[in-house]
């Protein structure tokens, strides 16, 4: 069993949510990203997205696009987030890392090569946001070759039909997105999360983790009661480069509300038939 | 390409081939370049240059004489119409050079549809008379901050618009590259300029010519007048890239010929971009060429060998630029200055006899403050 699906596996057996908090690599401080990934998990982070910067990153919002300007400004290559990887997987042998960026730096390195290098260091799983299922396979291969899971997206744009084969694609969990747009906007409805993700449900088990415009605890209590993992990212991005300093200490500040709220929400009755 | 964005894709798709085989749309789509576009348009024969440069005749496929200035607008034509046709209200597009955020204000004042153009704020600056134009054709010209402020990130902010309003607004992309069915149904709408070219030769001259010529930036000049002579394999084919400050300088936009098979908007081909897969800045004296892919389709025709991409320095645009409206009284586009230079040089080299047609794919007037300040002159 890959990392992801024990950690996701024991949360649901505990009646938990996860809180996936995404921080772009290298940003707000490429010498202090390892200490930021365990600042995360000790401010209640289940599993970590890790963004990997690029040039072009057309689903993210400003405040995404901003922080991987800044990370490729001082340098951050993928090479180098593996290494980071690499680091926080010595002293953290249970949280789940899953990487998340665009098709081109992968295509670079090449999938097979990508997948091996993930893999030792110590990443779970690949989120490839402009991979769309169709074009998938390569990557898949590559990445599962090595015991890793390539994450899924579906979004509210996404057909019935689609959205079953996605489903039934997935594995580890699923990511929807929560309204069609890019990263970090001001336009969630939690109510109009509940028909997609009941289909989702209706065609498979997979854990679904809800991101997109995931702000404050109020909006993670709300997805929470929905679904299974709840996304925290450009609100925490923008969160650490305001704040400057010391980013570990920001992101515990800022997500120890998220990380209570999705447990008062947890507690209560789940808005969804199973 | 996201998620989100595969459905409009898939139905643009859709509505894209329902539309090509209605002999209705097609009419219509005929009529609106007759009457509003101005075509066909001629094929202009370069005498006094052809005789100055030596070597092959030079003939020109005017699509600088299309209404709004360049060939952008046979695209913009057929996608508005298709875009009215699938209920669609309002139209966003990317611009480099402005002549497709042009051709796209035009057209979508002429249907009544609502525009904004996403544009580079470099870009911007070096086209000032174009954002005026696109303002006065009443579409909101949109900077863009992101990146390397060009066109390759105005791209970018365009799909973000795309998908935060997928249920009203058209993408109309302006080159033969981005996500499918966008290089199949860009090449399509712009094929009618080789199709019209491949007649008029035959008509005038009673054969082909010995070599077509095209500037490339994302290629939708070049695949719309290779197309109808693909068949042809007497027929040499030729891209001229920007090669900018020169190959050798890393300033250039040549992705054909020193890029790298690569993934950007939605597309696999060649790409200018380092190792570690970021995206290269580009650069080139014409805004229009200056972007760091290129149409999958062009990949294709490199790589089967059926057409020659070739750079072009900004010196040897700007010397075919001058020697062009010295010769023949035509101002062109410096992205098809790029095409002239190259055909010039490939006119030596075919010999007297021969003939090069050029796709001379816009006019130069918008180039006209890049010019003057090259030159150390105040407008």
């Amino acid at each position: 069993m890959n990392r992801i699906e024990r950690r996701l596996a024991a949360l649901a057996a505990a009646g938990r949510r996860a809180l996936l908090p995404f921080v772009t690599a290298g940003d707000p401080d490429p010498e202090r990203s390892v200490e930021l990934l365990h600042a995360l998990v000790a401010a209640g982070a289940d599993l970590i997205e890790l963004g990997v910067p690029f040039s072009d990153p057309m689903a993210d919002g400003p405040v995404i696009q901003r922080a991987s300007e800044r990370a490729l400004a001082r340098g951050v290559t993928l090479p180098r987030v593996l290494e980071w990887v690499r680091e926080f997987r010595a002293a953290d042998r249970e949280t789940p890392i899953v990487l998340m960026g665009y098709l081109n730096p992968v295509e670079q390195m090449g999938p097979a090569r990508f997948a091996r290098e993930a893999a030792a260091a110590g990443a779970d799983g690949v989120l490839l946001v402009d991979c769309p299922l169709e074009e998938s396979e390569p990557y898949r291969a590559a990445l599962e070759a090595e015991g890793l899971i390539q994450v899924l997206m579906a979004a509210p744009t996404t057909s019935g039909e689609r959205l079953r084969r996605i489903a039934r694609a997935a594995r580890g969990f699923l990511y929807f997105v929560a309204y069609a747009g890019v990263t970090g906007a001001d336009r969630l409805r939690v109510a109009e999360l509940a028909p997609s993700l009941a289909a989702i449900r209706r065609e498979s088990g997979i854990p679904v983790a809800v991101g997109f415009g995931i702000k404050a605890p109020d909006d993670a209590a709300a997805v929470a009661a929905l679904a299974d993992a709840v996304v925290v990212g450009s609100a925490l991005v923008d969160r650490l480069h305001r704040a400057g300093g010391d980013p570990a200490a920001e992101a515990a500040r800022f997500l120890a509300p998220l990380r209570a709220a999705i447990d008062r929400a947890a507690a209560g009755p789940r808005e969804l038939p199973a | 390409m996201a998620e989100t964005l595969i459905r409009p894709l898939d139905e643009l798709w859709e509505a894209y081939r329902r539309f090509r085989a209605d002999p209705e749309f097609q009419a219509e789509l005929a009529r609106e370049l007759a009457d509003y576009v101005g075509r066909p348009t001629p094929i202009y024969h370069a005498a006094r240059l052809s005789r100055e440069n030596g070597g092959a005749e030079i003939l020109l496929k005017r699509e600088d004489l299309n209404h709004t200035g360049a060939h952008k607008i046979n695209n913009t034509v057929g996608q508005a119409l298709l875009a009215r046709r699938m209920g669609k209200t309002r139209l966003i597009a990317e611009t480099g050079a402005g002549q497709h955020g042009v051709a796209t204000a035009t057209v979508a004042a002429r249907l009544g549809l609502r525009c904004a153009v996403y544009m580079g704020a470099v870009d911007m600056a070096r086209q000032a008379p174009n954002v005026y134009r696109m303002r006065l054709l009443g579409a909101e010209v949109v900077p863009v901050e992101s990146g390397s402020r060009t066109l390759k990130d105005a791209l970018n902010e365009a799909l973000r618009d795309w998908v935060s309003n997928v249920a009203d607004t058209f993408y109309l992309i302006g080159t033969v590259a981005g996500p499918h069915p966008y290089p199949i149904m860009v090449r399509d709408f712009q094929a009618v300029i080789g199709r019209e070219a491949r007649a008029q030769m035959l008509e005038r001259f009673g054969r082909l010519p010995e070599a077509v010529v095209a500037c490339v930036g994302g290629g939708s000049n070049a695949i719309g007048i290779f197309h109808a002579f693909l068949g042809d394999r007497e027929v040499l084919l030729f891209g001229a890239e920007a090669a900018g400050e020169g190959l050798a300088s890393g300033r250039h936009a040549a992705s054909l010929a020193a890029g790298r098979p690569g993934i950007l908007h939605g597309s696999r081909s060649y790409l200018l971009c380092d190792e570690h897969g970021q995206v290269a800045e580009t650069h080139s004296v014409s805004a229009g060429l200056d972007y760091p892919g290129v149409g999958p389709e062009h990949a294709w025709l490199k790589d089967t060998g059926r057409a020659r991409y070739l750079g072009v320095t900004d010196a040897e645009a700007l010397e075919a630029f001058h020697r062009l409206a010295r010769c023949e009284g035509i101002l062109a586009a410096l992205e098809s200055s790029h095409a002239v230079a190259l055909a010039l040089r490939i006119a030596r080299e075919l010999g007297r006899g021969a003939r090069v047609l050029v796709n001379l794919s816009g006019r130069g007037d918008k180039d006209v403050n890049t010019l003057a300040r090259l030159e150390g002159i105040a407008l």
